[in-house]
Protein backbone atom coordinates (compact mmCIF):
# COMPACT_ATOMS: atom_id res chain seq x y z
CA UNK A 1 0.00 0.00 0.00
CA UNK A 2 1.20 3.55 -1.24
CA UNK A 3 1.89 6.15 1.25
CA UNK A 4 -0.53 9.43 0.29
CA UNK A 5 2.12 12.22 -0.64
CA UNK A 6 0.38 16.05 -0.54
CA UNK A 7 1.31 17.96 -3.00
CA UNK A 8 -0.23 21.48 -2.86
CA UNK A 9 -0.21 22.62 -6.91
CA UNK A 10 -0.96 26.35 -7.76
CA UNK A 11 -2.98 27.41 -11.15
CA UNK A 12 -4.32 30.24 -13.38
CA UNK A 13 -7.94 29.93 -14.59
CA UNK A 14 -7.04 29.01 -17.97
CA UNK A 15 -8.42 25.88 -20.43
CA UNK A 16 -4.67 24.30 -19.75
CA UNK A 17 -5.18 23.54 -16.07
CA UNK A 18 -7.47 20.77 -17.16
CA UNK A 19 -4.97 18.06 -16.68
CA UNK A 20 -4.50 19.29 -13.14
CA UNK A 21 -8.13 19.65 -12.32
CA UNK A 22 -9.52 16.29 -13.46
CA UNK A 23 -6.34 14.45 -11.80
CA UNK A 24 -8.31 15.77 -8.80
CA UNK A 25 -11.14 15.11 -9.84
CA UNK A 26 -11.33 12.39 -11.46
CA UNK A 27 -9.32 10.03 -9.00
CA UNK A 28 -5.53 10.12 -11.14
CA UNK A 29 -4.12 11.83 -8.39
CA UNK A 30 -5.44 10.11 -5.54
CA UNK A 31 -4.96 6.57 -7.85
CA UNK A 32 -1.25 7.51 -7.72
CA UNK A 33 -1.05 8.31 -3.83
CA UNK A 34 -0.99 12.04 -4.26
CA UNK A 35 -2.91 13.96 -2.05
CA UNK A 36 -3.36 16.41 -3.99
CA UNK A 37 -4.73 20.34 -3.32
CA UNK A 38 -5.32 22.81 -6.16
CA UNK A 39 -5.10 26.34 -5.56
CA UNK A 40 -5.78 29.08 -7.94
CA UNK A 41 -3.84 31.91 -8.49
CA UNK A 42 -4.32 35.70 -10.05
CA UNK A 43 -1.33 36.28 -11.45
CA UNK A 44 1.81 34.72 -13.03
CA UNK A 45 4.19 36.64 -10.52
CA UNK A 46 1.98 34.80 -7.46
CA UNK A 47 2.74 31.55 -8.75
CA UNK A 48 6.53 32.08 -8.73
CA UNK A 49 6.59 33.88 -5.60
CA UNK A 50 4.42 30.83 -3.82
CA UNK A 51 6.68 28.38 -5.66
CA UNK A 52 9.87 29.55 -4.32
CA UNK A 53 8.55 30.22 -0.68
CA UNK A 54 7.01 26.78 -0.49
CA UNK A 55 3.73 27.51 -0.41
CA UNK A 56 3.25 25.16 -4.06
CA UNK A 57 5.35 22.18 -4.36
CA UNK A 58 4.52 22.69 -7.80
CA UNK A 59 2.51 24.93 -10.71
CA UNK A 60 0.58 25.13 -13.63
CA UNK A 61 3.57 27.56 -15.20
CA UNK A 62 4.54 29.55 -18.54
CA UNK A 63 7.19 26.98 -19.87
CA UNK A 64 9.46 30.07 -20.26
CA UNK A 65 8.70 31.28 -16.70
CA UNK A 66 10.60 28.17 -15.52
CA UNK A 67 13.55 29.11 -17.55
CA UNK A 68 13.55 32.75 -16.46
CA UNK A 69 13.15 31.42 -12.75
CA UNK A 70 16.25 29.09 -13.52
CA UNK A 71 18.26 31.91 -15.12
CA UNK A 72 17.86 34.40 -12.18
CA UNK A 73 16.39 36.92 -15.47
CA UNK A 74 13.95 39.61 -13.92
CA UNK A 75 13.36 38.37 -10.35
CA UNK A 76 15.50 35.77 -8.16
CA UNK A 77 17.70 32.89 -9.21
CA UNK A 78 15.86 29.82 -8.01
CA UNK A 79 16.92 26.88 -10.52
CA UNK A 80 12.97 25.28 -11.62
CA UNK A 81 12.54 22.22 -13.18
CA UNK A 82 9.65 21.27 -15.91
CA UNK A 83 9.48 17.29 -15.90
CA UNK A 84 6.35 17.53 -18.17
CA UNK A 85 4.75 19.56 -20.50
CA UNK A 86 0.81 20.50 -19.93
CA UNK A 87 0.18 20.03 -23.50
CA UNK A 88 0.58 21.92 -26.55
CA UNK A 89 -0.87 25.10 -28.29
CA UNK A 90 -4.35 26.42 -27.46
CA UNK A 91 -3.65 30.33 -27.69
CA UNK A 92 -5.01 32.84 -30.08
CA UNK A 93 -4.90 36.55 -31.13
CA UNK A 94 -7.79 38.63 -30.89
CA UNK A 95 -8.42 42.47 -31.97
CA UNK A 96 -11.07 44.68 -31.45
CA UNK A 97 -13.64 44.55 -33.63
CA UNK A 98 -12.89 48.57 -34.83
CA UNK A 99 -8.88 47.09 -35.82
CA UNK A 100 -10.52 44.27 -37.23
CA UNK A 101 -12.73 46.62 -39.52
CA UNK A 102 -9.29 49.00 -40.04
CA UNK A 103 -7.66 45.65 -41.32
CA UNK A 104 -10.37 43.84 -43.69
CA UNK A 105 -10.13 47.40 -45.59
CA UNK A 106 -6.45 46.45 -45.70
CA UNK A 107 -7.36 43.16 -47.58
CA UNK A 108 -8.17 41.06 -44.19
CA UNK A 109 -10.26 38.06 -44.46
CA UNK A 110 -11.26 35.60 -41.47
CA UNK A 111 -9.72 32.46 -41.12
CA UNK A 112 -7.41 33.12 -43.37
CA UNK A 113 -3.12 32.75 -43.21
CA UNK A 114 -1.21 34.29 -40.88
CA UNK A 115 0.99 35.75 -43.48
CA UNK A 116 -1.95 37.57 -45.34
CA UNK A 117 -3.78 38.60 -42.10
CA UNK A 118 -0.20 40.01 -40.58
CA UNK A 119 0.15 42.02 -44.09
CA UNK A 120 -3.49 43.52 -43.55
CA UNK A 121 -2.41 44.42 -39.87
CA UNK A 122 1.08 46.55 -40.90
CA UNK A 123 -1.03 48.19 -43.38
CA UNK A 124 -3.43 49.07 -40.95
CA UNK A 125 -0.62 49.86 -38.64
CA UNK A 126 0.96 52.10 -41.23
CA UNK A 127 -1.93 54.26 -42.15
CA UNK A 128 -2.29 55.43 -38.47
CA UNK A 129 1.47 56.69 -38.64
CA UNK A 130 0.25 58.36 -41.81
CA UNK A 131 -2.80 59.61 -40.01
CA UNK A 132 -0.37 60.58 -36.89
CA UNK A 133 -2.36 58.63 -34.61
CA UNK A 134 -1.33 56.70 -31.78
CA UNK A 135 0.23 53.31 -32.07
CA UNK A 136 -1.42 50.45 -31.47
CA UNK A 137 -1.52 48.63 -28.13
CA UNK A 138 -1.44 44.56 -27.87
CA UNK A 139 -1.30 42.43 -24.57
CA UNK A 140 0.28 39.62 -23.80
CA UNK A 141 -0.24 37.33 -20.17
CA UNK A 142 3.39 37.89 -19.08
CA UNK A 143 6.69 38.72 -20.78
CA UNK A 144 8.26 35.10 -20.35
CA UNK A 145 5.52 33.42 -22.42
CA UNK A 146 4.90 31.83 -25.02
CA UNK A 147 2.18 33.90 -26.11
CA UNK A 148 4.65 36.96 -25.89
CA UNK A 149 7.07 35.23 -28.33
CA UNK A 150 4.13 34.09 -30.41
CA UNK A 151 2.52 37.36 -30.95
CA UNK A 152 6.29 39.23 -31.24
CA UNK A 153 6.95 36.50 -33.82
CA UNK A 154 3.96 36.72 -36.10
CA UNK A 155 3.93 40.95 -36.04
CA UNK A 156 7.91 40.57 -36.83
CA UNK A 157 7.38 38.00 -40.10
CA UNK A 158 5.07 40.50 -41.33
CA UNK A 159 7.36 43.58 -41.37
CA UNK A 160 6.05 45.36 -37.93
CA UNK A 161 8.45 46.15 -34.77
CA UNK A 162 6.88 44.77 -31.81
CA UNK A 163 8.77 47.45 -29.69
CA UNK A 164 8.54 50.50 -31.91
CA UNK A 165 5.42 50.44 -34.52
CA UNK A 166 3.15 48.75 -31.55
CA UNK A 167 2.92 49.19 -28.09
CA UNK A 168 3.23 45.24 -25.85
CA UNK A 169 1.69 45.75 -22.38
CA UNK A 170 1.10 42.71 -19.81
CA UNK A 171 -2.50 42.46 -18.46
CA UNK A 172 -3.62 39.34 -16.75
CA UNK A 173 -5.69 36.73 -18.92
CA UNK A 174 -9.16 37.49 -16.55
CA UNK A 175 -9.04 41.20 -17.14
CA UNK A 176 -7.78 41.60 -20.84
CA UNK A 177 -12.04 41.20 -22.07
CA UNK A 178 -12.49 44.31 -20.25
CA UNK A 179 -9.18 45.71 -20.92
CA UNK A 180 -10.16 45.06 -24.70
CA UNK A 181 -14.03 46.31 -24.14
CA UNK A 182 -12.83 49.52 -22.58
CA UNK A 183 -10.62 50.46 -25.74
CA UNK A 184 -7.01 50.26 -23.61
CA UNK A 185 -5.87 47.79 -25.86
CA UNK A 186 -6.81 47.12 -29.44
CA UNK A 187 -5.54 43.27 -29.57
CA UNK A 188 -4.01 40.47 -27.53
CA UNK A 189 -2.53 36.73 -27.24
CA UNK A 190 -3.48 34.47 -24.97
CA UNK A 191 -4.97 31.26 -24.08
CA UNK A 192 -8.66 29.86 -24.16
CA UNK A 193 -11.49 30.53 -23.00
CA UNK A 194 -10.32 34.13 -22.79
CA UNK A 195 -10.19 34.56 -26.58
CA UNK A 196 -13.98 33.05 -27.54
CA UNK A 197 -15.54 35.34 -24.20
CA UNK A 198 -14.31 38.00 -26.17
CA UNK A 199 -15.85 37.30 -29.23
CA UNK A 200 -18.57 35.84 -27.48
CA UNK A 201 -19.69 39.10 -25.82
CA UNK A 202 -18.95 40.88 -28.98
CA UNK A 203 -15.82 42.71 -28.34
CA UNK A 204 -13.48 40.93 -30.19
CA UNK A 205 -13.00 38.86 -33.33
CA UNK A 206 -9.86 36.46 -33.35
CA UNK A 207 -7.20 36.80 -35.83
CA UNK A 208 -6.23 33.51 -35.76
CA UNK A 209 -5.09 30.63 -33.54
CA UNK A 210 -1.45 30.23 -32.61
CA UNK A 211 -0.84 27.58 -33.84
CA UNK A 212 -1.17 28.78 -37.00
CA UNK A 213 1.80 31.09 -36.13
CA UNK A 214 3.55 27.82 -34.76
CA UNK A 215 2.47 24.74 -34.97
CA UNK A 216 2.21 22.00 -32.39
CA UNK A 217 3.60 24.91 -30.36
CA UNK A 218 5.36 24.83 -26.45
CA UNK A 219 2.70 25.82 -23.57
CA UNK A 220 2.44 25.47 -19.97
CA UNK A 221 4.50 23.24 -17.78
CA UNK A 222 4.34 21.75 -14.66
CA UNK A 223 6.86 23.59 -12.72
CA UNK A 224 8.74 22.86 -9.49
CA UNK A 225 11.69 23.62 -7.66
CA UNK A 226 14.80 21.23 -8.49
CA UNK A 227 15.47 20.99 -4.84
CA UNK A 228 12.11 20.33 -4.08
CA UNK A 229 12.35 17.67 -6.79
CA UNK A 230 15.56 15.99 -5.23
CA UNK A 231 13.98 15.74 -2.21
CA UNK A 232 10.78 14.35 -3.52
CA UNK A 233 11.53 11.98 -6.19
CA UNK A 234 8.86 9.72 -5.71
CA UNK A 235 6.40 12.09 -5.35
CA UNK A 236 7.74 13.62 -8.68
CA UNK A 237 6.89 10.24 -10.41
CA UNK A 238 3.52 10.51 -8.84
CA UNK A 239 2.60 13.46 -9.42
CA UNK A 240 3.82 13.05 -13.56
CA UNK A 241 1.86 10.13 -13.56
CA UNK A 242 -1.43 11.16 -12.37
CA UNK A 243 -1.35 14.42 -14.39
CA UNK A 244 -0.44 11.96 -17.67
CA UNK A 245 -2.86 9.85 -17.06
CA UNK A 246 -5.28 13.05 -16.73
CA UNK A 247 -4.17 14.57 -19.33
CA UNK A 248 -5.35 11.38 -21.61
CA UNK A 249 -8.57 11.41 -20.30
CA UNK A 250 -8.81 15.15 -21.41
CA UNK A 251 -8.38 14.12 -25.13
CA UNK A 252 -11.03 11.64 -24.84
CA UNK A 253 -14.34 13.37 -26.94
CA UNK A 254 -16.92 11.81 -24.58
CA UNK A 255 -15.00 13.61 -22.33
CA UNK A 256 -15.45 17.28 -23.03
CA UNK A 257 -19.08 17.62 -22.38
CA UNK A 258 -17.69 16.88 -18.60
CA UNK A 259 -14.41 18.66 -18.66
CA UNK A 260 -16.19 21.84 -19.90
CA UNK A 261 -18.69 21.48 -16.69
CA UNK A 262 -15.81 20.69 -14.49
CA UNK A 263 -13.28 23.66 -15.40
CA UNK A 264 -16.56 26.22 -15.41
CA UNK A 265 -17.14 26.17 -12.28
CA UNK A 266 -15.72 29.45 -10.24
CA UNK A 267 -13.00 27.59 -8.00
CA UNK A 268 -11.39 26.40 -11.56
CA UNK A 269 -11.18 28.59 -15.01
CA UNK A 270 -14.99 30.07 -13.87
CA UNK A 271 -15.99 30.91 -17.40
CA UNK A 272 -19.60 29.54 -19.32
CA UNK A 273 -19.26 25.81 -19.91
CA UNK A 274 -20.29 26.37 -23.60
CA UNK A 275 -17.35 28.66 -24.32
CA UNK A 276 -14.74 26.83 -22.59
CA UNK A 277 -15.94 23.03 -25.11
CA UNK A 278 -15.33 25.49 -28.10
CA UNK A 279 -11.61 25.12 -27.39
CA UNK A 280 -11.74 21.40 -25.44
CA UNK A 281 -13.08 20.65 -28.63
CA UNK A 282 -10.66 22.33 -30.76
CA UNK A 283 -13.03 24.53 -32.66
CA UNK A 284 -13.33 28.35 -32.47
CA UNK A 285 -15.94 30.81 -33.36
CA UNK A 286 -13.96 33.97 -35.26
CA UNK A 287 -16.65 36.91 -34.85
CA UNK A 288 -19.50 37.20 -33.18
CA UNK A 289 -21.81 36.54 -36.21
CA UNK A 290 -19.54 33.35 -37.10
CA UNK A 291 -20.81 29.72 -36.66
CA UNK A 292 -17.66 27.74 -34.79
CA UNK A 293 -15.45 26.07 -36.97
CA UNK A 294 -12.81 23.18 -36.48
CA UNK A 295 -9.60 24.36 -36.10
CA UNK A 296 -7.23 21.09 -36.15
CA UNK A 297 -4.60 20.29 -33.29
CA UNK A 298 -5.49 23.77 -31.81
CA UNK A 299 -5.25 22.38 -28.05
CA UNK A 300 -3.21 18.73 -27.45
CA UNK A 301 -3.74 18.14 -24.06
CA UNK A 302 -2.35 14.65 -24.67
CA UNK A 303 -1.94 13.50 -28.18
CA UNK A 304 1.30 13.36 -30.20
CA UNK A 305 3.43 13.45 -27.16
CA UNK A 306 1.70 16.66 -26.15
CA UNK A 307 3.39 16.11 -22.26
CA UNK A 308 6.79 15.42 -23.06
CA UNK A 309 9.36 18.11 -22.24
CA UNK A 310 10.80 18.67 -25.06
CA UNK A 311 14.18 20.14 -24.69
CA UNK A 312 14.15 21.88 -28.13
CA UNK A 313 10.76 23.71 -26.58
CA UNK A 314 13.38 24.95 -23.70
CA UNK A 315 16.07 26.08 -26.38
CA UNK A 316 13.35 27.80 -28.41
CA UNK A 317 12.08 30.17 -25.49
CA UNK A 318 15.33 30.61 -24.78
CA UNK A 319 16.32 31.88 -28.20
CA UNK A 320 13.65 34.51 -28.26
CA UNK A 321 14.42 35.74 -25.17
CA UNK A 322 17.69 36.64 -26.34
CA UNK A 323 16.02 37.83 -29.79
CA UNK A 324 13.65 40.39 -27.62
CA UNK A 325 16.65 41.42 -25.63
CA UNK A 326 15.55 39.62 -21.90
CA UNK A 327 18.75 38.21 -21.72
CA UNK A 328 21.85 37.82 -23.32
CA UNK A 329 23.38 34.81 -24.66
CA UNK A 330 25.55 33.03 -22.43
CA UNK A 331 27.14 29.01 -22.94
CA UNK A 332 26.70 28.75 -19.39
CA UNK A 333 23.14 30.09 -19.51
CA UNK A 334 22.56 27.55 -22.45
CA UNK A 335 23.99 24.63 -20.40
CA UNK A 336 21.17 25.37 -17.43
CA UNK A 337 18.21 26.00 -20.03
CA UNK A 338 18.69 22.35 -21.33
CA UNK A 339 18.37 21.40 -17.73
CA UNK A 340 15.43 22.91 -17.03
CA UNK A 341 13.34 21.10 -19.25
CA UNK A 342 13.31 17.38 -17.91
CA UNK A 343 12.64 14.74 -20.51
CA UNK A 344 14.86 11.74 -18.05
CA UNK A 345 12.19 12.69 -15.53
CA UNK A 346 9.22 12.13 -17.59
CA UNK A 347 10.57 9.27 -19.33
CA UNK A 348 11.21 7.75 -16.23
CA UNK A 349 7.91 8.21 -14.41
CA UNK A 350 6.51 6.91 -17.72
CA UNK A 351 8.10 3.90 -18.98
CA UNK A 352 6.65 1.11 -16.35
CA UNK A 353 3.36 2.54 -17.63
CA UNK A 354 4.10 1.48 -21.36
CA UNK A 355 3.25 4.90 -22.43
CA UNK A 356 4.64 5.95 -26.03
CA UNK A 357 7.89 7.91 -25.89
CA UNK A 358 9.69 9.40 -28.38
CA UNK A 359 13.34 8.26 -29.00
CA UNK A 360 14.70 11.97 -28.81
CA UNK A 361 14.99 14.63 -26.61
CA UNK A 362 14.83 16.96 -28.49
CA UNK A 363 13.96 17.52 -32.17
CA UNK A 364 13.76 20.08 -35.33
CA UNK A 365 10.95 22.64 -34.99
CA UNK A 366 10.02 23.32 -38.26
CA UNK A 367 8.51 20.76 -41.08
CA UNK A 368 5.40 18.80 -39.53
CA UNK A 369 5.44 20.95 -36.57
CA UNK A 370 6.55 23.98 -38.22
CA UNK A 371 6.73 27.76 -38.38
CA UNK A 372 4.89 29.51 -40.65
CA UNK A 373 7.27 31.89 -42.56
CA UNK A 374 9.11 28.31 -42.92
CA UNK A 375 12.06 28.77 -40.55
CA UNK A 376 13.57 25.62 -39.21
CA UNK A 377 14.71 25.63 -35.58
CA UNK A 378 17.46 23.25 -34.93
CA UNK A 379 18.63 23.08 -31.39
CA UNK A 380 22.06 21.65 -32.49
CA UNK A 381 22.68 25.16 -34.27
CA UNK A 382 21.38 27.24 -31.67
CA UNK A 383 23.90 29.98 -32.72
CA UNK A 384 23.04 29.89 -36.35
CA UNK A 385 19.65 30.40 -35.39
CA UNK A 386 20.38 33.11 -33.10
CA UNK A 387 22.33 35.28 -36.20
CA UNK A 388 19.12 35.02 -38.74
CA UNK A 389 16.94 36.38 -36.64
CA UNK B 1 17.40 58.37 -8.12
CA UNK B 2 18.73 61.48 -6.40
CA UNK B 3 21.01 61.12 -3.71
CA UNK B 4 19.20 63.65 -1.68
CA UNK B 5 16.29 61.00 -1.41
CA UNK B 6 18.47 58.25 -0.65
CA UNK B 7 19.77 59.62 2.84
CA UNK B 8 16.35 61.62 3.54
CA UNK B 9 14.45 58.24 4.29
CA UNK B 10 11.42 60.59 5.50
CA UNK B 11 11.07 61.83 1.56
CA UNK B 12 11.10 58.38 -0.01
CA UNK B 13 8.13 58.37 -2.02
CA UNK B 14 6.19 55.29 -1.27
CA UNK B 15 3.32 53.74 -3.46
CA UNK B 16 0.36 51.33 -2.20
CA UNK B 17 -2.16 50.13 -4.97
CA UNK B 18 -4.78 48.09 -3.18
CA UNK B 19 -8.39 48.07 -4.32
CA UNK B 20 -9.56 47.35 -0.79
CA UNK B 21 -9.90 50.86 0.75
CA UNK B 22 -9.74 49.63 4.37
CA UNK B 23 -6.41 47.73 4.19
CA UNK B 24 -5.01 50.56 1.71
CA UNK B 25 -5.84 53.16 4.94
CA UNK B 26 -4.32 50.98 7.66
CA UNK B 27 -1.29 50.48 5.86
CA UNK B 28 -0.97 53.81 4.63
CA UNK B 29 -1.50 54.57 8.54
CA UNK B 30 1.12 52.43 9.61
CA UNK B 31 3.59 53.95 7.44
CA UNK B 32 2.71 57.34 7.81
CA UNK B 33 3.42 56.60 11.64
CA UNK B 34 7.11 55.35 11.12
CA UNK B 35 7.61 58.95 10.00
CA UNK B 36 7.20 58.51 5.79
CA UNK B 37 5.22 61.27 4.83
CA UNK B 38 4.88 60.98 0.76
CA UNK B 39 2.43 58.09 1.02
CA UNK B 40 0.09 57.76 -2.67
CA UNK B 41 -2.61 55.35 -2.39
CA UNK B 42 -3.94 54.11 -5.67
CA UNK B 43 -6.73 52.14 -6.19
CA UNK B 44 -8.37 52.86 -9.69
CA UNK B 45 -6.52 50.47 -11.79
CA UNK B 46 -7.02 52.36 -14.93
CA UNK B 47 -4.09 53.89 -16.71
CA UNK B 48 -1.97 52.35 -13.66
CA UNK B 49 1.21 52.61 -15.53
CA UNK B 50 0.91 56.54 -16.03
CA UNK B 51 0.31 57.45 -12.33
CA UNK B 52 3.48 55.63 -11.76
CA UNK B 53 5.39 57.62 -13.62
CA UNK B 54 3.75 60.81 -12.15
CA UNK B 55 4.33 59.75 -8.47
CA UNK B 56 7.67 58.31 -9.52
CA UNK B 57 7.84 56.06 -6.16
CA UNK B 58 10.77 54.51 -4.75
CA UNK B 59 9.31 51.43 -2.70
CA UNK B 60 5.64 50.18 -4.50
CA UNK B 61 3.53 47.72 -2.45
CA UNK B 62 0.61 46.06 -4.26
CA UNK B 63 -1.91 43.29 -2.28
CA UNK B 64 -1.21 40.01 -4.42
CA UNK B 65 -4.25 39.09 -4.53
CA UNK B 66 -4.51 42.21 -6.73
CA UNK B 67 -3.80 40.41 -10.53
CA UNK B 68 -2.19 43.81 -11.89
CA UNK B 69 1.26 42.37 -10.57
CA UNK B 70 1.86 41.30 -13.48
CA UNK B 71 1.57 44.76 -15.18
CA UNK B 72 3.33 46.35 -12.62
CA UNK B 73 6.28 43.30 -13.59
CA UNK B 74 6.44 44.18 -16.98
CA UNK B 75 6.51 47.58 -16.53
CA UNK B 76 9.74 46.71 -14.67
CA UNK B 77 11.82 44.65 -16.93
CA UNK B 78 10.97 46.37 -20.03
CA UNK B 79 10.05 49.75 -20.00
CA UNK B 80 11.25 52.37 -20.84
CA UNK B 81 9.74 55.69 -19.03
CA UNK B 82 10.20 53.90 -15.55
CA UNK B 83 12.90 53.72 -13.61
CA UNK B 84 13.93 49.99 -13.29
CA UNK B 85 12.84 49.01 -9.82
CA UNK B 86 14.50 45.67 -8.75
CA UNK B 87 11.91 42.67 -8.39
CA UNK B 88 10.88 42.50 -4.88
CA UNK B 89 13.92 42.20 -2.76
CA UNK B 90 16.76 43.53 -2.07
CA UNK B 91 19.33 40.95 -1.39
CA UNK B 92 18.74 37.55 -3.19
CA UNK B 93 19.14 35.72 -0.32
CA UNK B 94 16.39 37.29 1.06
CA UNK B 95 14.00 34.86 1.07
CA UNK B 96 12.96 35.38 4.82
CA UNK B 97 11.58 38.54 3.61
CA UNK B 98 9.62 37.53 0.73
CA UNK B 99 8.64 34.48 3.02
CA UNK B 100 7.28 37.35 5.91
CA UNK B 101 5.23 39.33 3.09
CA UNK B 102 4.17 36.38 0.91
CA UNK B 103 2.23 34.93 4.12
CA UNK B 104 0.79 38.33 4.87
CA UNK B 105 -0.20 38.75 0.92
CA UNK B 106 1.80 41.75 0.38
CA UNK B 107 4.34 42.32 -2.53
CA UNK B 108 6.77 45.20 -2.31
CA UNK B 109 9.39 46.60 -5.36
CA UNK B 110 12.00 48.25 -4.76
CA UNK B 111 13.89 50.42 -6.84
CA UNK B 112 17.66 49.62 -7.18
CA UNK B 113 19.57 51.50 -4.94
CA UNK B 114 17.68 51.98 -1.57
CA UNK B 115 19.69 51.03 1.48
CA UNK B 116 18.47 47.27 2.39
CA UNK B 117 18.27 48.25 6.35
CA UNK B 118 15.75 50.79 5.01
CA UNK B 119 13.61 48.83 2.94
CA UNK B 120 13.48 45.95 5.68
CA UNK B 121 12.06 48.24 8.01
CA UNK B 122 9.85 49.67 5.61
CA UNK B 123 8.45 46.08 4.89
CA UNK B 124 8.47 45.19 8.05
CA UNK B 125 5.64 47.79 8.82
CA UNK B 126 3.99 46.59 5.54
CA UNK B 127 3.78 43.23 6.97
CA UNK B 128 2.79 43.40 10.35
CA UNK B 129 -0.37 46.39 9.03
CA UNK B 130 -1.64 43.65 6.71
CA UNK B 131 -0.95 40.77 9.24
CA UNK B 132 -3.26 43.24 11.46
CA UNK B 133 -5.94 43.28 8.19
CA UNK B 134 -5.77 39.68 7.99
CA UNK B 135 -6.45 39.31 11.94
CA UNK B 136 -9.04 42.09 11.68
CA UNK B 137 -10.98 40.19 8.84
CA UNK B 138 -10.72 36.86 10.73
CA UNK B 139 -12.34 38.51 13.58
CA UNK B 140 -15.24 40.09 11.74
CA UNK B 141 -15.68 36.73 9.36
CA UNK B 142 -16.06 35.17 13.03
CA UNK B 143 -18.39 37.45 14.25
CA UNK B 144 -20.07 37.17 10.96
CA UNK B 145 -20.27 33.38 11.64
CA UNK B 146 -21.35 33.51 14.92
CA UNK B 147 -24.38 35.92 14.04
CA UNK B 148 -25.58 33.25 11.16
CA UNK B 149 -25.07 30.14 13.49
CA UNK B 150 -27.43 32.60 15.82
CA UNK B 151 -29.85 32.52 12.37
CA UNK B 152 -29.96 29.30 11.85
CA UNK B 153 -30.63 28.32 15.74
CA UNK B 154 -34.18 30.91 15.65
CA UNK B 155 -35.09 29.80 12.46
CA UNK B 156 -34.98 26.06 14.05
CA UNK B 157 -36.28 26.57 17.26
CA UNK B 158 -38.78 28.83 14.96
CA UNK B 159 -39.65 25.56 12.93
CA UNK B 160 -40.26 23.15 15.80
CA UNK B 161 -42.02 25.71 17.38
CA UNK B 162 -44.71 25.83 14.88
CA UNK B 163 -44.49 22.34 13.58
CA UNK B 164 -44.79 20.65 17.42
CA UNK B 165 -46.65 23.74 19.70
CA UNK B 166 -43.67 23.97 21.60
CA UNK B 167 -42.45 26.88 23.35
CA UNK B 168 -39.21 28.69 22.56
CA UNK B 169 -37.72 27.10 25.62
CA UNK B 170 -38.71 23.69 24.90
CA UNK B 171 -37.79 24.01 21.41
CA UNK B 172 -34.75 25.36 22.65
CA UNK B 173 -34.02 22.14 24.87
CA UNK B 174 -34.77 19.51 22.06
CA UNK B 175 -31.96 20.76 20.05
CA UNK B 176 -29.47 20.83 22.70
CA UNK B 177 -30.76 17.27 23.91
CA UNK B 178 -30.68 16.16 19.99
CA UNK B 179 -26.88 18.04 20.10
CA UNK B 180 -25.80 16.16 22.85
CA UNK B 181 -27.41 12.52 22.23
CA UNK B 182 -25.90 12.65 18.91
CA UNK B 183 -22.64 14.60 19.86
CA UNK B 184 -22.74 17.08 17.40
CA UNK B 185 -22.88 21.02 17.38
CA UNK B 186 -26.17 22.60 18.29
CA UNK B 187 -25.77 24.91 15.08
CA UNK B 188 -25.22 21.36 13.00
CA UNK B 189 -28.44 19.96 14.27
CA UNK B 190 -30.32 23.37 14.10
CA UNK B 191 -29.12 23.52 10.37
CA UNK B 192 -30.26 20.01 9.69
CA UNK B 193 -33.81 20.83 10.84
CA UNK B 194 -33.85 24.09 8.63
CA UNK B 195 -32.80 22.01 5.75
CA UNK B 196 -35.40 18.89 6.39
CA UNK B 197 -38.11 21.22 7.04
CA UNK B 198 -37.16 23.02 3.31
CA UNK B 199 -37.37 19.64 1.84
CA UNK B 200 -40.35 18.47 3.30
CA UNK B 201 -42.06 21.85 2.55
Amino acid sequence: MMSSRAVVVGFIPLLDCAPLVVALEKGFAAAEGVHLTLVRESSWANIRDRLIVGHFDAAHMLGPMAIASTLGIGHLKVPTIAPMSLGLGGNAITVSNRLWDAMAKHGAVAGSNPRLLGEALQLAVRAREREGKEPLTFAMVYPFSAHNYELRYWLAACGIDPDRDVRLVVIPPPLLVDAMREGQIDGFCVGEPWNSLAVTVGVGTIVTPTTSIWRLSAEKVLGCRLEWAQRHPDTVTALVRAVYQAAQWCELPQNHEELSLLLAQLRYVGAPAGILQLGISNHLRLHASAQPVPVPDFYLSARGNANFPWTSHALWFYSQMIRWGQVEFSPTDLAQVRATFRPDLYRLALAPLGAELPFADSKIEGGASGFFDDRVFDPEAFTEYLHAT
Amino acid sequence: MTDSKTHNDASLRLLIVDQNVMRAAILEEGLRESGYVNVTVVRDMHNLMRRIVDIDPDVIFIDLENPNRDVLEQMFQVSRCVRRPIAMFVDRSDTDMIEAAVDAGVGAYVVDGLRKERVKSILDTAVSRFNAFNKLREELDQARQALDERKVVERAKGILMKERGLSEEAAYSLLRKAAMNENRKLTEVAQSVVTAARLLR
